[in-house]
């Protein structure tokens, strides 16, 4: 059996604020397989949404700070290896695709590491992963060991959303066919659903001032959950989770007959089935009430 | 002032002016002729009313600091900073929650922050301004407070900001969020509060008020001052 | 007799402008129209994208009166789709850019109500900023 995993992990500023059932749940399950998730010191921002214009290096200095966080960590012996962990999809995208403009622009490194004068240069010896990318054969396996409550009754429709898949250079899977959440799903013992809208966006920050775009795609996705045979949607995106969870509210608004769906952050799941304490599912904090399921199928 | 007082030439609005080595901006000022009005307050570096931006000879940096504090150097070039606009939202403390969420309420420009890092460099007091920013958006009050509890409100934090935030009146913000709801709470301040409310130093301060002038500054001047 | 369409100077400049600031050369563009087929908004667009496209190759700068920039969250559906390897969602930047750069803002950052507020998780906002605001 391998050694157990200590990495350095960015938590991004939803994880501390709205989406905390999604850290806490992912926190403690990891511990349960040998994973301890190591938070970085004095991180910023992410730099989402990725700034996409060739001049925009501004956009780009909040990613670069945190990956130099985690070169001092390594310097002063605080963290072994070059890896910085996410579990937040977009926090992943944004910092892994900074990462790799300045590691192929040697130029545009110069300009941000002048830029932030007052900071070590970054040298790019950092590697940008998302949670998703620890769960190879070894992990897998000990999920399953671990897995005490079975999820065989639940059917989980895997939602990707965009910034895990996309773009290809970005993405840890294969953007049309990904099957990395399907892993973990099986490995819980949990049934992955086949579905159309897995990788469909959900829209996104539209979600702020635009929100009827966002209702109506959140409403395509959970009815192709629904006629797929899903009884619930996971997620590695607090983004998603707002948009397909909190804006279902807004949905029956407008649709009378619709039938909600609760929607978890991938962790809660694990958690769940390692039998751990309710403090750690954090299922107060998801907006569609998951506990009539869980308890219908035996888990709570 | 002696004849072998060396000078230096300042720039004050782009006009050359010759002042005495080792003045403070403000002292290079009102030696040049100018009579503040504003921008200048308590001169001792706490009140934060004089704000000021200067580049140095031969260094490619705007800086800011105060000009209380800030002594000058030969051939500067200095511009004061009277006031600095900036919105500041009514609330009511009973009705605000200390979360991400007020923030995005009351200052949302908070939330435009690109960790640049530029307002930290601007601040003539040390603060970690970028931090206390990023502290908000995480929804850590106690921690926003805490990093900028040494905050004089001159504002040069805002005038750089490249998101155009209020970083000073967004600070004010988490300081009361977190002298209301985080801080734990004093007994004595209760106790001492309840007492005013009862009218114990009510007859004193009539006194006070009332005494003659040269008697007020005698009973100053003789105060007691107690240290426990 | 194939015939020639030759872009005035402002024409020209544009499309120099978009390509310079999406690091994308328009001009491969085939005009299949997969980028559209496939995007999760195109219902809620005024113009498509692959008509995006097809205005800013010709130089037309009418394209930045169209809602579709605005419309379009880079889900990068049509970036990983394109036949040509181009980067739709780059595009749609560089005109947002364009505006944004004259500061005109796509959002009002005072119109958060306060519901929302307490409801929108901080990742929602900080988003909605960076893609709208200049």
């Amino acid at each position: 059996m391998k050694e157990n995993i200590k990495i350095p992990y960015f938590p991004g500023c939803t994880l501390k604020t709205k989406a905390k059932n999604f850290e806490v749940s992912a926190i403690e399950a990891s511990k349960m397989i040998g994973i301890e998730l190591t938070e970085i010191p004095k991180w910023n921002c992410c730099g989402v949404v990725s700034s996409l214009s060739t001049d925009d290096l501004m956009k780009h200095i909040a990613p670069v700070r945190n990956l130099i966080r985690v070169q001092e960590m390594n310097d002063s012996g605080q963290a072994n290896g070059n890896r910085l962990l996410t579990l937040c999809s977009m926090c992943f995208n944004s910092m892994k695709r900074t990462n790799q403009r300045v590691k192929n622009k040697p130029e545009d490194m110069k300009s941000i590491n002048d830029f932030m004068y007052l900071e070590k240069d970054y040298l790019g010896g950092v590697e940008v992963i998302h949670y998703f990318e620890l769960l190879d054969e070894e992990i897998l396996g000990r999920i399953k060991e671990k897995s005490v409550k079975s999820l065989k009754d639940l059917k989980i429709a895997p939602y990707y959303g965009c910034m895990l898949l996309r773009p290809k250079d970005i993405g840890i899977d294969n953007p049309e066919e990904p099957s990395v959440m399907e892993n973990l799903i099986s490995s819980l013992g949990g049934k992955p659903v086949k579905w159309d809208a897995k990788s469909r966006c959900c829209g996104s920050y539209h979600t702020v001032n635009n929100k009827d775009i966002v209702i109506n795609l959140a409403k395509g996705i959970i009815e192709n959950a629904r006629k797929s045979g899903a009884d619930t949607i996971i997620t590695s995106c607090p983004l998603c989770a707002f948009n397909l969870d909190n804006r279902q509210k807004e949905i029956i608004k407008k649709d009378h007959g619709f039938r909600t769906m609760p929607v978890f952050y991938f962790s809660q799941l694990m958690a769940v089935a390692f039998g751990l304490k309710e403090e750690f599912i954090g299922l107060d904090g998801n907006y569609i009430d998951p506990k009539p399921l869980l308890k219908e199928k035996k888990l709570i | 002032m002696s004849d072998t007082q060396k000078m230096v030439k300042v720039y004050v609005m782009g006009e050359a002016y010759m002042v005495p080595e080792g003045s403070t901006i403000v002292g290079a000022f009102e030696y040049a002729g100018f009579q503040l009005k504003r921008g200048v307050g308590c001169r001792e570096g706490f009140c934060g009313a004089c704000a000021t931006v200067y580049r140095e000879k031969g260094d490619y940096k705007l800086k800011g600091g105060l000009g209380c504090q800030t002594v000058v150097t030969d051939e500067m070039y200095i511009a004061q900073i009277p006031f600095v606009p900036a919105d500041k939202p009514i609330y009511d403390m009973d009705e605000i929650t200390p979360d991400a969420g007020t923030f995005m309420n009351l200052y949302p420009s908070v939330f435009r922050c690109v960790s640049c890092n530029t307002c930290t460099k601007a601040c003539p007091q040390d603060i970690q301004v970028m931090d206390y920013i990023q502290a908000i958006i995480k929804g850590d009050i106690a921690e926003a407070a805490n990093l900028s509890f040494d905050c004089i409100r001159c504002g040069l934090c805002a005038l750089r900001c490249p998101a155009e935030i209020v970083q000073f009146n967004a600070a004010i913000l988490a300081q009361r969020l977190y002298g209301k709801y985080i801080a734990p709470k004093s007994p004595e301040l209760e106790v001492r509060a309840n007492e005013i409310i009862e009218g114990k130093y009510v007859k004193e301060l009539e006194e006070l008020a009332t005494m003659e002038k040269q008697k007020l500054v005698d009973k100053y001047y003789n105060r007691e001052i107690k240290i426990s | 007799m194939p015939k020639k369409i030759t872009l005035n100077d402002k024409g020209i400049e544009f499309l120099k402008k978009i390509q310079e600031l999406s690091g994308e050369t328009i001009t491969l563009c085939d005009q299949c129209g997969t980028c559209s087929g496939g995007c999760p908004f195109v219902e809620d667009m005024d113009i498509t994208p692959s008509q995006i496209m097809r205005k800013t190759m010709l130089g037309q700068t009418d394209v930045m009166d169209s809602k579709t920039m605005w419309i379009c969250a880079s889900c990068y559906t049509c970036t990983v789709r394109c036949p040509r390897m181009l980067d739709v969602s780059k595009v749609s930047e560089a005109l947002r850019q364009v505006k944004l750069r004259q500061a005109i803002d796509k959002i009002n950052i005072d119109d958060i109500t306060p519901e929302d507020a307490n409801e929108l998780p901080s990742i929602a906002v900080v988003s909605a900023f960076r893609k709208f605001t200049g």
